[in-house]
């Protein structure tokens, strides 16, 4: 039951969203609306080969063209020492190349113009001479001796290996797999994916060379910890951070791959400081598929040890991550891999042990997330996959199997054998609820009489535990910014409210959420708090949104603020009142003295005290701020099952049913919670059938369009079928834990155990993502069911 | 190529403008016209975040030069409310949470519109195909059936 009324609307309540009535009128601001007088157009000259040195920019034919003012090059940044740009992970990323090109599609040259179409004319004038090298798309190959070394930049560098990780006792793990009585291996591949938000990136970069300052409306999901970034940068050409402004206006979605810095902001930023004219760089669809940051592309082997009885007792995990030429991932610092060694998932191992490498390759870089924390989905995907592997191979029921291992309600705080201590958590509660929803004993016996007469169905379940709201300092960084988040609110002297936080929306509905967290806190109405985010010139220093953080560290902030404001405010209250601040107790909206309750101020009177007749002593306004600094992660579960009918003749899968019961601790907006997890869920769908970036032996790409690069249209997504459990974080002020990436996570898994449940029989143990038709059309045929 | 004048009725309102012959009409509006709730998400049509109706037809202003809409009559998003009344489908959209992120949104209500004139009372099958030119990545569409069923709803009532 909500605390509030409806008329205030705090936690709990289904509040319409604030930030729509600009939407449903086209009266949104995203960058590419951004129109300034005298603004100039950058468009990109991109290389046609993966692997190729550059013998020669020939950029007369550009220059001739009437309204092409310049074309940039490599040399051109190098002047200023630009050419080269560190990565999120301390790795080095070209901006434009002076030597050679390291993947299909990466920038070769920008060409500035007057119109966005004279640009366009002026990148295709632009004449390039390559050398074609030898290509490395192959990431196992890539570690072979004698494998072309890529990375000739770096003094030294002898092959492409980027880094080894490891986590977890490899001693107790061999241990437990030599020990062992039931193991089952698996090697699973988790392809190239790219976010493919419907807004590409782009920016307007506005040099004032007056003033010395740049504002930058840019396409990010982390305003500020890019301000910093590029102060870093490009301090030594007289960028400060105090005249860097960067405006991350309404952004079309971002799902982790508005997190870098993409050559083009910077391009154009060096444009417009160089010209002091505004410059608008925006991609279209193929360079944001072929050249941003992609996610996964997780080579993994997988190893499960249990009892003959189906106790599960070890996991082993080793695992190549391409990420192209470069390591452009968007992972705290510490953990090069994410947080991979989540991998153990909702069950209780007493031995667990991973490693990774990270290795170079003729692609683009990348290695971010597809909305999902860092790298969770690999590693929740690996799991519950294994698990059902082990099932069907101890000839255990899947949902059984799980029951006997989740880690019990009693258990929680619970640290797991790779070290990170869940806090809070009702597996079996969760699975028991799906299985019910979906009637889960009736479609077995459905299956099995299917079965009987050759029909293909099967159903998947994915019981998955998430690690979301980095995080605590102590371990968090990225590149050394600690990733609190922040919220800044003052209430006005008529009891309206601004409030600012460090992050930034991108389709979730912070000004809303946030608003909700205030209300409940100080029982001001929704309506009178106005929600700000995203530029860096006022909002509080944050990290910014992604990782399902927002909140667990921005809106705890807020409740934080919130009630240090309510604090003064009781002593506000106790002087308007001629009342002991101990005999006041609160009510949302007001203070009244205990036993009088006629004897009441409200936040609204109180704020009009506040600067009107404040007590002798205090400081007049009412305010706060709050750099949250979470005391651990939060972990967000659930329960998914799917049901699939498979198509002999064509090897199509059909989802018949999909129930997703998802436990997010409290919940601020249930409407809001609700469309988070049908769009997470349409975002596991999309790579578990359909989405795939592949790279042929040259380097060419495979899916660089919305020609071949399939998104799930409202024709393929199922009719999602949800329900939830709650389970409150004990350590967030307000029991919540972060929902946004949850069924991105959980989904894919479900769908492939699914798929794989319906083929067992006929001998098939797994099939990589996307299961294409042609795919299951192949093992059919193979397994003599289909001609 | 000479630079060409045109004639565009955009909701309700007559505009010449002077455009290239290559201009497409999704530029035309966006940046001539300043236009700004037409969205761009792809330029090849997959997305249809461009959709606006010319003539009463739903079609991806991406796709179009802006040459080839001379004399006729176009409706962008900012021409659904009329004298400060959201269209149905605006109110559907608020009222059921059919966007998040708000920018295929545009194209999505003018996709809607147009097949809703034709289909008055659209099945939930009819509502996915009418809508599957038109991509979003945030919603998992379901909400933005309900958004159809309810404009459909009150659009029925208003007869």
């Amino acid at each position: 039951m909500p605390r509030t009324s409806p008329e205030v609307g705090g936690m709990g309540h289904s509040v319409r969203r604030k930030e729509d009535p600009r939407f449903i009128r086209g009266k949104g601001t995203y960058v590419d609306d951004i129109q300034l007088p005298g603004m100039l157009y950058l468009d990109i000259v991109r290389s046609p080969y993966a692997h190729a040195k550059i013998k020669k920019i020939d950029t007369s034919k550009a220059l001739a063209i009437p309204g092409v003012l310049a074309v940039i090059t490599g040399q051109d940044l190098a002047q200023y020492n630009l050419h080269w740009m560190p990565t999120l992970m301390s790795d080095t990323q070209m901006v434009l190349p002076v030597e050679k090109v390291m993947y299909q599609a990466q920038e070769v040259a920008a060409v500035l113009a007057t119109d966005r179409y004279i640009a366009a004319d002026g990148a295709e004038a632009v004449e390039v001479d390559y050398e074609p090298l030898p290509v490395v798309v192959d990431a196992k190959k890539a570690l072979e001796p004698g494998a072309p070394v890529l990375r000739t930049d770096k003094p030294g560098k002898t092959d492409n290996h980027i880094w080894h990780w490891q986590w977890g006792d490899r001693t107790a793990t061999d241990r437990a797999f030599q020990e062992a009585e039931v193991t089952v291996q698996q090697e699973i591949y988790l392809p190239r994916i790219h976010v493919s938000s419907i807004e590409t990136c782009g920016c307007v970069a506005d040099f004032d060379k007056v003033e010395g300052k740049l504002t930058l409306w840019m396409t990010t999901q982390a305003p500020h910890a890019i301000r910093t970034v590029f102060a870093l940068v490009a301090g030594h050409v007289g960028l400060a951070e105090h005249k860097i402004r960067i405006i991350s206006p309404d952004i079309g979605g971002g799902f982790g791959g508005k997190v870098p810095v993409y050559p083009g902001y910077v391009i154009a930023v060096a444009a417009s400081v160089l010209t002091g004219k505004p410059v608008k760089w925006i991609e279209d669809r193929m360079e944001n598929l072929q050249a941003d940051s992609f996610a996964r592309d997780y080579h993994i082997a997988a190893e499960l040890a249990a009892t003959k009885e189906g106790t599960l007792t070890a996991l082993r995990i080793k695992t190549i991550a391409d990420h192209g030429y470069t390591d452009a991932a968007a992972n705290p610092s510490k953990f090069p891999a994410g947080l991979f060694h989540i991998c153990t998932g909702s069950y209780d191992f007493k031995a667990a042990h991973v490693e990774v490498d990270g290795v170079y390759t003729n692609k683009p870089p990348g290695g971010i997330a597809y909305r999902c924390s860092f790298r969770v989905t690999e590693a929740v995907h690996t799991i519950e996959r294994m698990v059902d592997l082990m099932a069907h191979q101890l000839g255990m029921d899947p949902a059984e199997l799980r029951f006997k291992n989740f880690i019990k309600s009693e258990q929680f705080p619970y640290t797991s054998a790779l070290g990170w201590e869940y806090d809070s958590g009702n597996y079996a509660g969760a699975l028991h609820k799906a299985m019910e929803k979906i009637g889960y004993a009736e479609l077995r016996q459905e299956q099995a009489e299917k079965r009987s007469r050759g029909e293909l169905m099967g159903i998947g379940i994915s019981s998955f535990t998430e690690i979301v709201g980095a995080g605590p300092s102590k371990h968090f960084d990225i590149l050394g910014l600690k990733m609190f988040d922040s919220a800044e609110i003052r209430i006005h002297p008529t009891g309206k409210v601004i409030a600012r936080f460090g992050t930034k929306s991108q389709g979730q509905g912070h000004e809303t959420t946030y608003a909700q967290i205030i209300a409940e806190e100080l029982g001001i109405p929704v309506a009178d708090i106005q929600v700000e985010e995203g530029d860096t010139d006022t909002a509080p220093y944050g990290l910014g949104t992604y990782a399902s953080r927002s909140t667990p560290t921005a809106g705890a902030a807020g409740a934080v603020a919130s009630r240090k404001i309510r604090d003064k405010a009781k002593k506000i209250a106790a002087y308007l009142l001629e009342a002991n601040e101990a005999d006041l107790e609160w009510e949302p909206g007001k203070f009244f003295v205990r036993g009088t309750p006629d004897k009441t101020k409200t936040i609204q009177e109180i704020a009009f005290a506040a600067y009107t007749n404040h007590p002798p002593g205090l400081e007049a306004g009412l305010e706060a701020v709050s750099y949250y600094d979470p005391p651990n992660l939060t972990y967000p579960f659930g329960s998914y099952i799917c049901v699939v009918d498979i198509d002999k003749g064509t090897g199509e899968v059909k989802i018949r049913r999909f129930v997703a019961v998802d436990d997010c601790g409290n919940i601020i907006n249930p409407m809001i919670v609700e469309g988070q997890i049908h769009g997470g869920l349409t975002m596991g769908l999309a790579p578990a059938l359909y989405e795939e970036i592949s790279y042929d032996e040259y380097g060419n790409i495979l899916g660089g369009s919305f020609i071949d690069y399939l998104l799930p249209t409202a024709v393929e997504t199922p009719k999602w079928e949800t329900d939830k459990t709650c389970t409150p974080s004990p350590h967030h002020p307000l029991g919540a834990k972060g929902v946004g990436e949850s069924a991105t996570v959980g989904a894919p898994a479900a769908i492939a155990n699914a798929v794989v449940d319906a083929m067992w029989h006929l001998g098939v143990r797994h099939v990589d993502i996307p299961i294409t038709p042609a795919k299951v059309w192949k093992l059919l045929r193979e397994s003599g069911v289909t001609d | 190529m000479g630079s060409q004048k045109i004639s565009l009725k955009v909701n309700g309102v007559d505009h010449e403008v002077v455009v290239e012959p290559r201009l497409l009409l999704v530029h035309c509006l966006r940046e001539v016209l300043r236009l700004t709730g037409t969205h761009i998400g792809c330029e090849t049509s997959h997305c249809g975040a461009c959709t606006v109706h010319l003539d009463g037809k739903a079609i991806k202003s991406c796709s179009l030069f802006a040459i080839q809409a001379d004399g006729r009559e176009i409706t962008t998003v900012e021409g659904l409310e009329q004298d400060g009344t959201l269209h149905p489908i605006q109110e559907g959209f608020w009222q059921e949470h059919g966007l998040q992120c708000g920018f295929c949104t545009p194209g999505m209500m003018m996709t809607a519109t147009a097949f809703l004139k034709d289909h008055p009372q659209p099945t939930e099958d009819e509502i996915r195909v009418a809508i599957s030119g038109n991509l979003c990545r945030c919603t998992g569409y379901m909400n933005i059936v309900k958004s159809i069923q309810y404009a459909a709803a009150k659009l029925r009532q208003g007869e």
